[in-house]
């Protein structure tokens, strides 16, 4: 399916097509890795709705990047049951790993590193998600082990399937 | 010896598929609600179990139904909030992960007797495994007619979608995220009018949560009467407990409602960390007013909490031990309801922004003498002056922090450090 088509297909769901919006959104970003300007214009012509309408929603939930991010968005989750779990030590070890500041994303486009807000998965404290998988009970070594696995993904990978696993940017 | 319900499934393999749940006795209650009932008996029924939201706040399911007009000439709306965000709450992800059915279940009873068509399902954009799990439930449910046009033979039809968030707290906010599943910034609306009257597309809708939804189906087969008969009668039922931080054996826990908060943290969660003692626990997530260890023998149940000066909220206990600063942790939570605010109103949006500088400064140990008091003149300035509870849980949550602890600010102060550093 073509992103036009998932688009409408997501908004057969609501009786007003501005309800399609999120969804829409969505669809978008997981189709072109971020979500600059053109792609929302794109999306309000797509779904005939006021092209403000679109920006405020893109520039008002977090989920909803509008800047490239890295193929790995590593979200470290910071609230207080990982914090509780020293998730602060996990923080500056990715940062010295990485060589990057939390926001930051690594000069290859491999990894942007965030800190997030409660991912709802408190009983794996400390816990990271990164696209659509949370890793949790991590420590040094368990961060360690995933970053490896993540850039062997992409050692294995053709140039192809890492544009299907969402290329950050244009 | 309580017999889990809500989490009867989800250890069994394959507990999110229809076969797994029917095996179990699965959309039985459904069967029996459109056999035997009306919907004003469905209400009734729920009344009688004396069923309070699950969410935080505590309502009377039976009654906020009973507020949908009867005659309303729209479409009603059923809402499920599944936009779990209250920080240390991961019960209704589990629910949705590994029994999907039963949540389905609870809503096209539910749905039944308020008399609505379509139901959206609020769900938080990072829950992605749950969200594959409703997906693949709904289709399921669809095809072997638990979803759909004349269920099960009846003059009943009724749909399910999923609408996923895209990562605001607020949207946990009954009517900010009706304004959010109408394509707008999620904002919190002005009550009255309230959602059963005009809410979804200005619609009669009721808003209920995960868990609070997936314990109608046992109501109705079991009876309100065995539903009342766990736990204290004005707050029952079957509850899950989410316990985090630093204890032994964090997990999701079926209990009583009403359990002593000390007997679930050291009996059922295994007590504080090894070497470590209890300091303090956050029984219902961050907006919950933290309790000192002394202060744990309180019932876990809506009124035994609020009379301890707390609340049960979304059930999220979060266990501090003695190696952590309350401070600290005050700092934490007032960054992230900051974070959080809407920017609506600006007791929320500026008062909160004021606290978390005078905490941070106070943490790092470069608070002055007057910030005790800045501090309180702070929530004052919030308490109760802001549109929604957004501001009014994090004013009371650093109220308990200062009232309890008041000598670990005033050493970070005095001494012009962290203690704990």
């Amino acid at each position: 399916m073509t992103m036009r088509e998932k688009i409408e297909e997501a908004a057969a769901r609501y009786p007003d097509q501005r309800s399609a919006i999120m969804p829409a959104l969505l669809i978008a970003q997981r189709e072109r890795g971020h979500l600059p300007g053109p792609v929302l214009e794109e999306v309000a012509d797509i779904l005939g709705v006021e092209r403000i309408w679109v920006y405020e929603l893109a520039t008002f939930y977090t989920l909803f990047h509008t800047e490239p991010v890295g193929i790995f968005h590593l979200q470290l989750c910071d609230n207080v049951s990982c914090m509780l779990r020293r998730s602060e030590d996990l923080l500056r070890h990715l940062e010295e790993v990485l060589g990057i500041k939390k926001g930051g994303t690594t000069p290859d486009g491999l990894f942007t590193l965030s800190t997030v807000e409660c991912l709802g998965a408190c009983e794996m404290a400390p816990v990271m998600q990164v696209g659509d998988d949370y890793h949790g009970d991590l420590d040094i070594a368990r961060i360690d082990a995933l970053l490896d696995r993540l850039r062997a993904t992409v050692r294995q990978a053709t140039g192809a399937d890492l544009a299907a696993a969402g290329p950050p940017g244009e | 010896m309580f017999e889990p319900v809500l989490l009867r499934n989800v250890d069994v393999p394959d507990g999110h598929l229809l076969a797994t749940y029917e095996a179990g006795g699965g959309y039985r209650a459904l069967a029996k609600a459109l056999r035997k009932h009306t919907p004003d008996e469905i209400i009734d029924v729920v009344k009688k179990s004396n069923l309070r939201g699950r969410g935080g706040a505590g309502f009377p399911t039976g009654m906020k139904w009973s507020f949908v007009p009867k005659r309303a000439g729209k479409p009603k709306y059923l809402c499920c909030n599944a936009d779990e965000g209250e920080p240390g709450t991961f019960k209704d992800r589990i629910i949705m992960e590994r029994d999907p059915h039963q949540l389905i279940e609870g809503m096209a009873i539910s749905a039944y007797a308020i008399g609505a068509e379509t139901a959206y399902v609020y769900i938080r954009g990072e829950y992605t495994l749950a969200i594959a799990r409703l997906e693949q439930a709904i289709a399921e449910a669809h095809a072997k007619g638990y979803l759909g046009t004349r269920i099960l033979g009846s003059d009943f039809s009724f749909a399910v979608h999923i609408h996923c968030g895209a990562g605001a707290y607020i949207c946990g906010e009954e009517t900010a995220m009706l304004d959010s599943l109408e394509g707008k910034r999620a904002q919190p609306r002005l009550k009255p009018p309230f959602p059963a009257v005009e809410g979804l597309y200005a619609s009669p809708t009721v808003i209920n949560n995960v868990e609070t939804l997936a314990c109608v189906p046992h109501i109705v087969a079991r009876g309100p009467d065995w539903f009342r008969g766990i736990g204290p009668d004005k707050s029952p039922g079957p509850k899950l407990y989410c316990l985090s931080g630093q204890v032994r054996k964090p997990g999701l826990y079926e209990l009583p409602m009403g359990i002593p908060l000390r007997e679930l943290v050291e009996d059922c969660a295994g007590g504080a960390l090894p070497g470590r003692k209890l300091k303090a626990v956050i029984p219902g997530g961050v907006s919950a007013p933290l309790i000192p260890e002394r202060g744990l023998d309180v019932g876990m149940d809506f009124d035994s909490l609020a009379a301890a000066g707390s609340m049960l909220g979304s059930a999220g206990v979060i266990v501090i031990d003695d190696s952590t600063c309350i401070v600290k942790v005050a700092t934490r939570i007032i960054e992230f309801f900051h974070h959080e605010s809407c920017g609506k109103c600006t007791p929320c949006r500026e008062g909160l922004n004021w606290v978390v500088k005078v905490l941070r400064r106070v943490e790092a140990g470069q608070g002055a003498p007057g910030d005790m008091e800045q501090l309180e003149a702070l929530c004052k300035g919030i308490f109760g002056n802001t549109f929604c509870a957004l501001g009014d849980g994090a004013a009371m949550g650093l109220r308990a922090a200062l009232a309890h602890f008041e000598d670990e600010f005033v050493t970070h102060i005095e001494e012009r450090r962290c203690p704990f550093h």
